[in-house]
């Protein structure tokens, strides 16, 4: 029952937008609204507007006139795969350096107000201004007979926005534990390493659920983007670069994409909910005496 | 395992015991913390205190005269500015090492993650004892609790007392031959809180440790203890050590707590904590029911 209402809520705003999209597009003026010169609501034309139900068969049909073109839905899955499969790669190694960090700074003072401002401020680079800088430094490196991929430098960039997260997050769930905790580990007399382990790592579960949260967003959002700004085919971010040009004739068309990002994110928001479901345990809270 | 026979009962040997065979031996120790801007809190000031093998001492006294600091002291989770403190003829730190305590604090700071059963073998898995061992000890230490049939709750779907009775379980894990308790009772109701006390009698008869247990509660340090050291505040410093000589553990029941000798004891320890002699008497209570 509980369980079931956040789907069920989840379910009922998507229908919500759905409806207000289509309302909008019934009632909303046709030149749309604008204040000073200034589009602030879009028109209401099929080619800015398309209905709801032009975006979804426009999904069975075939992406190019051209025969032998595949469904357009086809198409899409298979560029959604292609950037899940980046994304998870940059998601891992942002929560690996991330994770790393965090207990860099909680086991050394010095280093938490030597990193952490630095941390916040790598943030701050623009992904625009990120992304030939990574394909840069990338094409001059070599191992062995492989080479540098553009994969490579998206999943990097991806990784660049996921870490952020995780690191804050892991560090606040690090030095969660109280301090009469802390002390009980030093009545067992066991160093560092064991008391993270059995202390502070599970004590940072529910914050480090949030951070893998957050950061899963981040590696789809950093996939997509960098996708597009390093120019990489076979993801939806260089579908949607694509298929917005040639929407004119086929304003459905370039909705395929977007669907495919959203799935992704889908996707990747699931399966932190059931890293969390695993981690059940560790997310209960001790009622004191 | 040992430690659990009943063979073993409590003998305090005050008079016999020499400075090495002390379970707690501490000899002028100071403590000041160094608190905002160069300000000074003496919080323990020239305290001594031996404590025997199988002796239960209570330290008593108002809030902030140190008892904490003092068993913090003893517990080397704390140093002292001067003075020292050896845990059965070692330092502090190397019996701390050693594991020759356990520790029950006045929140039963259990692990929310853990079943009942996997906090009480916290030590023991820390350690590095066997599965076997491990699992023959826990389900000793839940019969001697009385948690048998909590073996997989968790810390959240136990009441306060039960959380308290885990807490003191993964204390005796390691059979300590020194138990340090501050206040495990404190935030527990008067009723849990007489049971807990006998089971803390009874349970201390069956392993022979010696108890440095810190209280506020005059009846509390009366009842479980053969000395209650009184302590004053500001410097903290130990006032008087009265003696209780209400008998071996088999005899601490209920009774006792409506007997003669209890309340002459607690009246001892209140003029003591108070500094003047009060006119308390036997209340009414401790009449009828004889
Ligand atoms: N870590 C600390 N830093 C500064 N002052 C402390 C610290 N711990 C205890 N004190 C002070 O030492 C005194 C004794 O404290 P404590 O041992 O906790 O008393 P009790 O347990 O008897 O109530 C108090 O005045 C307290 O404020
Ligand atoms: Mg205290």
């Amino acid at each position: 029952m509980t369980r079931s209402r956040p789907v069920l809520l989840g379910v009922l705003g998507v229908l919500l937008l759905g409806a207000i999209w289509e309302a909008y597009k019934a009632f909303g003026p046709t030149d749309g609204v604008v204040v000073g010169g200034l589009t602030v609501l879009p028109r209401t034309s099929d080619l800015a507007m398309p209905h709801l139900i032009t975006m979804f068969t426009r999904l069975g049909e075939p992406v190019t006139s051209a025969p032998g073109s595949p469904a357009l839905w086809n198409a899409v899955l298979q560029a959604a795969g292609f950037s899940l499969g980046i994304a998870a790669a940059g998601w891992v190694i942002g929560v690996v350096v991330g994770l790393l960090l965090a207990m860099l700074m909680q086991r050394f003072r010095t280093a938490e107000s030597a990193l952490l401002p630095w941390v916040v401020l790598s943030q701050t680079v623009p992904l625009i201004a990120l992304a030939p800088l990574v394909a840069g430094w990338g094409s001059q490196i070599r191992f062995g007979e492989s080479r540098w991929q553009d994969w490579m430098s998206v999943a990097v960039i991806a990784s660049y926005l996921a870490f952020f997260p995780v690191s804050v997050g892991a560090l606040r769930g690090l030095e969660s534990p109280e301090q009469a905790h802390v002390e009980l580990m030093r009545t067992y007399a066991v160093g560092w390493w064991t008391t993270l382990m059995r202390l502070r790592l599970p004590a940072s579960i529910p914050y480090l659920l949030t951070a893998l949260r957050l950061a899963a967003a981040n590696a789809v959002i950093g996939t997509v983007v960098a996708e597009v700004s390093i120019g990489l085919r076979g993801g939806v971010g260089r579908m949607m670069v694509e298929y917005a040009s040639a929407s004119s004739g086929d304003p459905g068309k370039p909705w395929a994409p977007i669907f495919g990002a959203v799935l992704i994110g889908l996707v990747a928001a699931g399966f932190v909910a059931l890293l969390g479901l695993a981690l059940k345990r560790y997310r209960r809270g001790e009622v004191v005496a | 395992m040992s430690g659990l026979s009943s063979d073993r009962r409590r003998r305090p040997r005050i008079e016999t015991s020499t400075e090495t065979g002390l379970a707690v031996q501490v000899t002028g120790a100071t403590k000041v913390f160094s608190v905002a801007r160069g300000k000074q809190v003496v919080a323990l000031e020239g305290i001594d205190l031996g404590v025997a093998p199988g002796e239960f001492v209570s330290l008593i006294g108002p809030s902030g005269c140190g008892k904490s600091t003092l068993l913090r002291l003893i517990a080397d989770l704390d140093q002292p500015t001067s003075g020292t403190v050896s845990v059965f003829g070692k330092t502090a730190r190397q019996a701390r090492i050693d594991q020759d305590y356990g520790i029950a604090f006045q929140q039963a700071g259990l692990l929310p993650w853990r079943t009942v059963a996997g906090n009480i073998e916290l030590p023991l898995e820390l350690h590095r004892a066997s599965t076997a061992a491990r699992r023959m000890r826990v389900a000793e230490l839940l019969a001697l609790v009385g948690l048998s049939d909590f073996a997989d709750r968790y810390p959240d779907q136990l009441s306060g007392g039960m959380q308290q009775r885990v807490a003191i379980a993964r204390s005796l894990a390691e059979s300590p031959e020194l138990l340090l308790m501050d206040e495990p009772f404190g935030a527990l109701d008067e009723m849990t809180r007489e049971r807990m006390q006998n089971e803390l009698v009874r349970i201390c008869a069956e392993t022979g440790a010696a108890v440095v247990f810190v209280t506020h509660s005059i009846p509390e340090a009366v009842f479980l203890s053969d000395r209650v050291v009184v302590m004053s505040p500001r410097p903290g410093r130990v006032r008087e050590v009265i003696p209780v000589d209400l008998g071996s553990a088999e005899d601490r029941g209920d009774d006792l707590r409506e007997a003669t000798g209890f309340f002459t004891a607690v009246s001892a320890v209140r003029e003591a904590l108070h500094g003047s002699p009060t006119e308390t008497g036997a209340p009414a209570r401790g009449v009828d029911n004889r």
